[in-house]
């Protein structure tokens, strides 16, 4: 078989290799045509602007140089420290929130219910997602208006009057995680079930045998299982989650001024651009959490083996 | 044996009372928080705003008020709505056609074919795909400001056109469904690379087409921060921009600007459902493409 191929190769080793070259250049520059249109849109919308971003950030209105002092007057801006405590205090409510309970929920979907009811239940708790953005936020300002609320009840028990005292902006981030719960959690329960359900059957059933009830099973293998997924979920509602511009933008106008229009550092960039007219000031904000993002995208990308960048 | 099987069968009965308990009510409680905004949502427009106050909040009105809200709604500033929906469909449609034309024959090179910088291509496209779309759009809106585009339909349909996880599942497609000795057995039979392309990769990538294209317009449909900064004239609003407007203009929630108009929540309500119609339908069907988009990167273990 060897011997065999060997004298095949030999004797007709000149003409392949020449073609192999030929139909590499070939395959490289059919590439570079392949990849063109999305290689122009990503320098066009992904490179560039981050490139002018930092160019506008380290200058002033008159393009002149100026180090870090764009950062450093956004940081000691009166606005900025608060802004970023506020998606910090969210952030934490939001991420042991999403976590915990889409991962519960994913495991008795996936172990503890018949599976024709366990896909009911995913669908509607996954159906709130298509009310994503601005639509999500008008329905929670109905949901929070003891006027109007199915649960007034609930608000009115809780010493919530009317609706300027549930939109005080001590609520806020509790209102935000709810809304951010309502629209994403379910996707993510649907996810967290994908991935459970990757786990071969023999697992479980070796579990079982072993004398593991379902708690245990869940805590010793299903969860250290997707161990990854449950990062990648976390990671993703983090770095969404440092972004925060629509919702808390809407419920400022919908509480009449009392909500700071600063409450999100995206809030304030925005401030920035188009009631000061600073560009450069914009520009330093949007790179803190252009940051964030990248830190958390380079985070994943490197210490996770979730993404195949390459097979060979 | 019987007695001592009945005794252990019994304590194991007790040992899962509790937390069979604590996992329903949690699973009825969650069940009611999904579910409970959306049927109030469908339910209010068929109320007048007076009904929606001291009616049952989970009541059926009537249909003449949800005809009643349709006309106040359809009429206010000349038919805005229908504007603002066909603005939505304009650009996330047209975002959608260079989005597929871009991003199939992009995942296809990267995952089928040699070139110099591809490695560093896909490790870009993977960073700016994770990293949350919000945080380039005030730079985007920046460029944009700097070439004089700010206020023209590519303003926003070409920055939705740009997306690097279109590009990332179709490149997981192609690199774990089409073997490259197949493309290999056809160069040698002296095919094209052009012809690969059309001839074999396309007609395979129907099912990675079509969640692309899922995700690719739900995302578009329903983003606001974007076209919020780059269109000026209420003319131009895509849906999600013009409710913001809509919110204003309504009288629970702006006494002040709300004056003298005749959308009031139950027109509000209506505008919402109308807006996510299109996303909903989608909705319905792709339960299943969101589990597989995201986990497309799942490296099997």
């Amino acid at each position: 078989m060897t011997a065999l191929n060997t004298g095949h190769e030999a004797v007709s080793s000149v003409t392949p290799v020449r073609r192999r070259a030929t139909t590499r250049r070939r395959a490289g520059l059919a590439g570079y045509l392949f990849v063109s249109g999305y290689a122009i849109l990503l320098l066009a919308f992904g490179i560039f602007p981050t490139v002018y971003a930092f160019f506008l950030a380290l200058t002033n209105d008159r393009g002149q140089f100026t180090g870090l002092n764009q950062f450093i007057k956004v940081a000691q801006d009166y606005r900025f420290a608060p802004a970023f405590l506020n998606i910090s205090l969210y952030l934490v409510m939001w991420l042991l929130s999403v976590v915990v309970l889409t991962v519960v929920v994913a495991i008795v979907l996936r172990s503890r219910m018949r599976p024709r009811l366990s896909a009911i239940f995913r669908f509607l708790y996954y159906l709130p997602g298509a009310l994503a953005g601005v639509a999500s936020v008008l329905v929670w300002l109905f949901m929070l208006d003891p006027a109007v609320s199915p649960v007034s009840w609930l608000l009115q028990s809780m010493g919530f009057a009317d609706f300027a005292a549930v939109l005080s902006p001590g609520d806020l981030p509790v209102i935000l995680v709810l809304i951010a719960f309502w629209t994403g959690a379910g996707g993510w329960i649907v996810v967290m079930y994908g991935a459970l359900n990757n786990i071969p059957d023999e697992v479980l059933e070796a579990a079982r045998t072993d004398g593991a009830g379902p708690w245990k099973t869940a805590w010793h293998i299903q969860i250290p299982m997707i161990r990854k997924w449950i990062a990648y979920m976390a990671i993703l509602a983090f770095a969404g989650g440092t972004q925060l511009f629509v919702e808390p933008q809407m419920l400022q106008t919908a509480s009449l001024g009392r909500v700071s229009p600063t409450w999100s550092p995206n809030q304030l960039a925005y401030v920035y651009a188009f009631q000061h007219g600073d560009f450069n000031g914009a520009a330093a904000i949007s790179i803190f959490l252009l940051a964030l993002g990248l830190i958390c995208a380079a985070l994943l990308v490197t210490r996770s083996d979730l993404f195949k960048v390459d097979e060979s | 044996m019987t007695n001592t099987s009945h005794a252990s069968a019994a304590r194991r009965r007790q040992s899962t009372l509790v937390p069979n308990l604590i996992v329903i009510v949690l699973f009825a409680a969650l069940l009611l928080f999904f579910i409970v905004p959306v049927i109030w949502l469908l339910l209010a427009p068929t109320k007048t705003a007076n009904e929606l106050i001291h009616d049952n909040p989970l009541s059926f009105g009537s249909l003449a008020n949800l005809g009643a809200a349709w006309r106040h709604l359809i009429t206010f500033q000349d038919h805005a709505l229908l504007v603002w929906l066909r603005n939505s469909a304009v650009y996330s449609i047209g975002a959608l056609v260079v989005t597929l034309a871009t991003s199939i024959p992009a995942g296809y090179a990267l995952a089928l074919t040699k070139f110099r910088g591809r490695k560093t291509l896909l490790v870009i496209t993977l960073v700016v795909m994770i990293m949350p779309t919000a945080t380039l759009v005030l730079p985007i809106f920046l460029e944009l400001n700097q070439f004089g585009l700010i206020g023209t339909i590519w303003s926003v349909i070409l920055p939705f056109s740009f997306y690097p996880f279109g590009v990332y599942l179709v490149y997981i497609y192609f690199a774990t469904t089409l073997p490259r000795e197949i493309l290999a057995a056809a160069r040698i039979d002296g095919c094209s690379e052009w012809q690969l392309f059309t001839r074999i990769a396309l007609p395979l990538a129907k099912p990675v087409a079509a969640l692309v294209a899922f995700f690719s317009f739900v995302g578009n449909w329903n983003n606001f921060f974007l076209p919020y900064l780059v269109l000026p004239n209420s003319d131009q609003f895509p849906i999600q921009v013009g409710l913001n407007q809509l919110l204003s203009s309504t009288p629970s929630f702006n006494p002040v600007a709300g004056a003298g108009l005749n959308i009031t929540s139950p027109e509000l309500a209506l505008a919402i459902i109308i807006a996510i119609v299109p996303v909903l339908v989608l909705f319905l069907f792709s339960q299943r493409a969101l589990v597989s988009g995201m986990l497309a990167g799942a490296t099997k273990g």
